[in-house]
């Protein structure tokens, strides 16, 4: 019998061709192509005077200099804001070049294309533009302050105010028998993949197509926006995304400038370009995320129960806004984690600044909501001395309460109801995971020795699966090999072995006999794109239902062919059968023949599907309603998001002298439904902490009061290294199915860093004895604020 | 990130690479391991007319010990250097530092003539070339010289080899009997350039009691700063408040000041306790 695929902690298939080499990422395609580079601002607020590009006419190898003036009809509007919403009034999005303002280090000004890229460097370097330096916006303060504005039409620098509420949070702070105030902040961070951005443009004037290759996490997106800005068909437009190194959020914003002006130059080139961005580019020119400042009132009672629960925050998207208010509005519904808050209310600003554009990066939003929430939490316990699980635990949502709606919208627009989940036995987990009860005498023991350590943890619920849709598309070959189809792109998550496993399972064919492809919109034209821990639930399900559709198909035709009842067929191993009756089989390949009624042979199988060879002449060869060929295509599209969750503990240890931080135990707890690929959703964990670990205690974006970024670069930039994270991460699982999809799943994608800083400040706090409060912390920072707190410890 | 055009020689004999710089002075930068040159050729923070890549001149891929000293040749990669065997026990401190220089790959690859001559005030070799007082054998077309360290490092990147000459040798002193040495230091992340780093000397006399004890400072001061705690004796946290007052560094994005002038103090002590242990073996088992 074949094992049952799903649930199986198998290798990923993709691997042995990626650890070889033999990927092929988009800088390895188009050798033939032309290349661009940019002219970049290298102020963060200036008007531009004047493009000299005289010296750059001499460099050799130079095809041709693009600047806005240049840019025709739909290229010279503003690239699309592409989640409006009603409450962001003051939406601004920039130019593929820019008009006549700059807004940040790093906009693009002025687009070269030479023969490679080293001449288009050069070319770039000669150009001279001048600038009248306006006064820059940097950091919330400076926003909030507005002395100085990023747009002139945008009064107080604010995009959007926002808020959303649940009962009457002024009177419930007002009865409360406690009441806290906290300020809390999280710093900018950003996805940094491995591989930047990059797009391959090869424009063919006789047929008049556009084939377009992009590091996206969206091609249908990609495809639409360009086929709109440069006025084509979408049927004349192919975008195809090679293999991806890593996208973390960053490259779901489309279109780039670049996206939509390497077409567009390919085409009045008639020749292939080819933009790929460097180190220094993608710091200063993609996207960022996490700013946040928050201020929280919370009243509670005196076992620490929540009453009203009021947060205003304020959000720094940078320059422009083209993704929208999705960060902020993920972490105003999301803040509210597992627990009941009460009254709720959450208000927030928006706000311009001259900087990188802040765009979803793993967590999208919530990893500060998560540590506003848990801070909170941890107040709330040190406040009544209670312990930090229990003051948890009796505000969590029990299980026999869901599905639980909480009143409020969630990022797609649909009402935030949490499906599934059970809070109560994730925390017991963990506790029996990493010792909780235990600690207090570690703790203790640790302290006689001089040594400081403490733990944390932090609870998260994570809505995941997001819609619209998605769709999956499966077809059985004559040669009995299965080809599946889904539009979501691939950057890493292991697609092509779950989504495999899936069909496996439906269609009864080995894993090797199964290719998959993503993101290709030549194979499949309708999809969203991958973000939101979306693609196994949405295309998972969707290629299920297809493959289904496909199987029902195959055993129709076989039933024919074998004289049987299609309830009484078996497929194993590729090969349909009748249950309980030996040799009475046929192939999935052969059942593919013989769907395909056929005029021509074209090799010994084919022969047996020729119109002399099969059918009852007293029917159409197709029967009415069907078509040939076993196929199978189908989509899914839920009514809302389903909801998974986690908890993490952390050990850390602080050295007195140095202030360094070590991490001893890193603990998780995780439910994301049932698990297609155990080994996958690990790795996407161990992936997620790391970069938790990253956002805690070493990536920032260090802007000067200028708006110069002064890391620009992974010397500065401290993501990391293995040496950094956890050599082990302990990971125990429940599996709370969802009622939502057909697979009782939920997204896994970005789980692992949600409550990394909201962990580690709790753990670091627990060692020192002071509050932290914003995050990341270097030792530099625990350095002064052990100065700032010394009055209570001696070091 | 690509470089500007430049011209390419890569002289066969040190009389040729001699030449090619004569030929083209202050126009030309040397190219060894190339691990800081490169990513500064290509965000084109500088652009040289000309490369002189040294990586044929094989004679001097070496590291030689004699009596007094340990020799470095220009083109000994910090691999090499930290696996003789030889070399770590005439000089402790080598190992002790170069564990500490970046990672794996880039020791491979860089060499520690070549991040001495660099200069960075971050560099752990630059310290110890300060705090051994070795010397390092500079090369023209017309003359050989030494330059002791404290006359070698100018300013921060900036060493006393001049245009048209190449360094062709790292001279450390081998470590004396009843001596010891440690090397330590506080990074963000491992293999980073330090926050601070300290590397440790220390002497005993005949009896067993500190003589000398001399200590050198990574990312505190534009040229490696070496000071002389002797007369804290074997008080190492009074060594350490000596170093926390003469220390004078800046802060940047990844630590204060305050910080720094802190740990130049911690690190000062515990590299003497280290340095102050090694020597009390050493002692014992000469």
């Amino acid at each position: 019998m074949t094992t049952k695929m799903f649930g199986e902690p198998i290798a990923r298939v993709e691997d042995d061709r990626l650890v070889r080499g033999h990927g092929a990422y988009l800088d390895d395609l188009g050798h033939d192509a032309l290349a661009a580079a940019f002219v970049r601002s290298p102020h963060a607020h200036a008007e531009v005077l004047d493009i000299d590009v005289t010296g750059a006419l001499e460099v050799e190898g130079l095809l041709a200099i693009y600047t806005y003036e240049d840019l025709p009809d739909r290229l010279a509007e503003p690239l699309p804001l592409l989640i409006p919403h009603p409450s962001l009034t003051h939406g601004r999005t920039q130019y593929a070049l820019a008009r006549d303002v700059v807004n940040h280090v790093g906009e693009p000004i002025v687009m070269v294309v030479a023969r490679d890229r080293y001449l288009a460097e050069d070319a770039a370097e000669r150009i001279i533009v001048s600038y009248r330096p306006l006064p820059a916006v940097v950091g919330i303060d400076a926003a909030r302050a507005a002395e100085h504005l990023v747009h002139p039409d945008v009064p107080g620098n604010v995009a959007a105010n926002m808020m959303q509420r649940v009962g009457d949070v002024d009177a419930a702070l007002r009865n409360a028998p406690h009441v806290l105030e906290l300020d809390l902040s999280i710093e900018r961070s950003a996805s940094t993949p491995m591989e930047g951005r990059g797009v391959l443009a090869r424009w063919d004037p006789e047929s008049h197509r556009l084939r377009l290759w992009t590091s996206t996490q969206t091609s249908t997106g990609v495809r639409a926006a360009v086929a709109a800005k440069l006025g084509l068909a979408l049927v004349d437009v192919d975008v195809i995304t090679p293999d991806v190194g890593g996208g973390f959020g960053v490259k779901i914003m489309h279109p780039w400038p670049e996206e939509v002006l390497v077409p567009w130059s390919a085409q009045l080139l008639g020749q292939p370009v080819k933009f790929v961005e460097d180190r220094r580019e993608h710091f200063i020119s993609s996207a960022h995320e996490r700013a946040q400042q928050h201020h929280v009132r919370v009243g509670f009672d005196d076992e620490g129960q929540l009453l009203g629960l009021d947060v205003r925050f304020w959000h720094d998207h940078g320059a422009y806004i083209p993704y929208g208010l999705i960060v902020p509005i993920i972490t105003s519904t999301q803040l509210v984690g597992p627990y009941k808050p009460g009254a709720y209310r959450v208000e927030f600003d928006s706000l311009y600044t001259n900087t990188v554009i802040v765009t979803p990066y793993r967590g999208a939003g919530r990893p500060q909501g998560v540590f506003v929430m848990e801070r909170t939490m941890d107040a709330i316990a040190a406040e009544l001395g209670l312990d930090r699980t229990v003051v948890r635990e009796r505000n969590f949502i029990r299980p026999d309460e869901m599905p639980y709606d909480h009143g409020l919208v969630f990022q797609d627009g649909r009402p935030l109801i949490y499906d599934s989940g059970d809070y109560p036995t994730s925390l017991e987990k963990l506790k029996k995971l990493v010792g909780w009860d235990d600690f207090a005498a570690v703790r203790d023991a640790a302290r006689a020795e001089g040594r400081r350590v403490g733990i944390g943890l932090a609870c998260y619920v994570e809505g995941t699966g997001v819609g619209p849709y998605e769709g999956g598309h499966v077809v059985v070959e004559p040669s009995g090999k299965v080809k599946v189809a889904t539009g979501l792109t691939s950057q890493g998550q292991g697609h092509q072995t779950v989504f495999a496993q899936i069909v496996a399972d439906e269609l009864g064919v080995p894993m090797a006999d199964i290719e998959v492809v993503t993101g290709d919109t030549r194979r499949f034209g309708y999809a969203v794109g991958t973000f939101a821990s979306r693609a196994a639930v949405m295309s998972g399900s969707a290629i299920h239902l297809a493959a289904r559709a496909a199987r029902e198909k195959a055993l129709k035709v076989a039933a024919d062919a074998l004289e049987a009842d299609p309830d009484d067929l078996e497929i194993v191993d590729g090969i349909v059968r009748v249950v309980g009756v030996p040799g009475a089989e046929i192939s999935l390949g052969t059942v593919a023949v013989l769907s395909n009624p056929l005029r021509y042979a074209f090799d010994d199988a084919a022969k047996a599907a020729t119109q002399f060879a099969v059918g009852d002449t007293g029917k159409p060869p197709v029967p009415e309603d069907e078509e040939p060929g076993i196929e199978g295509r189908d989509y899914f599209s839920p009514m809302q998001s389903t909801f998974a969750s986690g908890m993490h503990a952390v050990v850390v240890e602080t050295d007195p002298d140095t202030a360094e931080i070590k991490i001893l135990r890193y603990c998780v707890v995780h439910d994301c439904g049932l698990l297609i690929n155990p080994r996958i959703v690990e790795g996407q964990i161990h992936g997620g902490v790391a970069q938790g670990v990253g956002g805690a205690l070493y990536e920032r974006m260090a802007y000067d009061e200028a708006g110069q970024l002064q890391n620009a670069s992974f010397m500065d930039f401290l993501m990391p290294y293995v040496s950094e994270v956890p050599e082990r991460i302990e990971i125990d699982h429940l599996e709370t199915p969802s009622p939502l999809n057909p697979l009782g799943i939920k997204g896994a994608g970005e789980a692992g860093v949600i409550p990394g800083a909201a962990a580690f400040a709790a753990a670091i706090e627990d060692a020192e004895g002071f509050p932290i409060t914003a995050m990341p912390i270097s030792p530099s920072e625990l350095f002064e604020l052990r100065r700032l707190h010394s009055k209570g410890l001696s070091t | 990130m690509k470089p500007s055009p430049f011209g390419y020689s890569r002289p066969a004999s040190v009389d040729e690479a001699l030449s090619t710089l004569a030929a083209h002075g202050s126009n030309a930068k040397v190219l060894a391991g190339g691990q800081s040159l490169l990513p500064i050729l290509s965000m084109r923070l500088a652009a040289p007319h000309h490369l002189v890549d040294i990586n044929r001149l094989t004679e001097l891929d070496y590291v030689r010990l004699d009596a007094s000293t340990v020799r470095v040749g220009a083109l000994a990669r910090h691999a090499r250097v930290l696996a003789d065997t030889a070399a770590r026990v005439a000089q402790p401190l080598l190992a002790q530092a170069l564990r500490l220089v970046a990672h794996a790959t880039i020791r491979n690859r860089g060499t520690t003539v070549g991040s001495i001559v660099h200069a960075d005030p971050s560099g752990e070799m630059t310290a110890v070339l300060a705090l051994l007082g070795g010397s390092v054998r500079v090369a023209s077309k017309s003359a050989h010289r030494d330059v002791p360290a404290d006359e070698f490092f100018l300013g921060a990147l900036e060493s006393a080899v001049a245009p048209g000459e190449l360094a062709l040798e790292a001279s450390f002193p081998v470590l004396g009997p009843r001596s010891g040495t440690a090397f330590v230091e506080v990074s963000r992340r491992q293999g980073d350039y330090a926050v601070c780093g300290v590397g440790a000397l220390v002497e005993l006399d005949g009896d067993g009691a500190l003589s000398s004890a001399r200590t050198a400072y990574l990312s505190v001061s534009a040229t490696p700063l070496v000071l002389d705690v002797s007369e804290a004796g074997e008080d190492f946290a009074a060594a350490a408040a000596l170093a926390h007052e003469q220390v004078d560094p800046e802060a940047d994005i990844h630590a204060t000041a305050d910080y720094r002038r802190h740990l130049a103090g911690v690190l000062t002590e515990r590299a003497l306790r280290a340095a102050h242990a090694g020597a009390v073996e050493r002692s014992a088992h000469g």
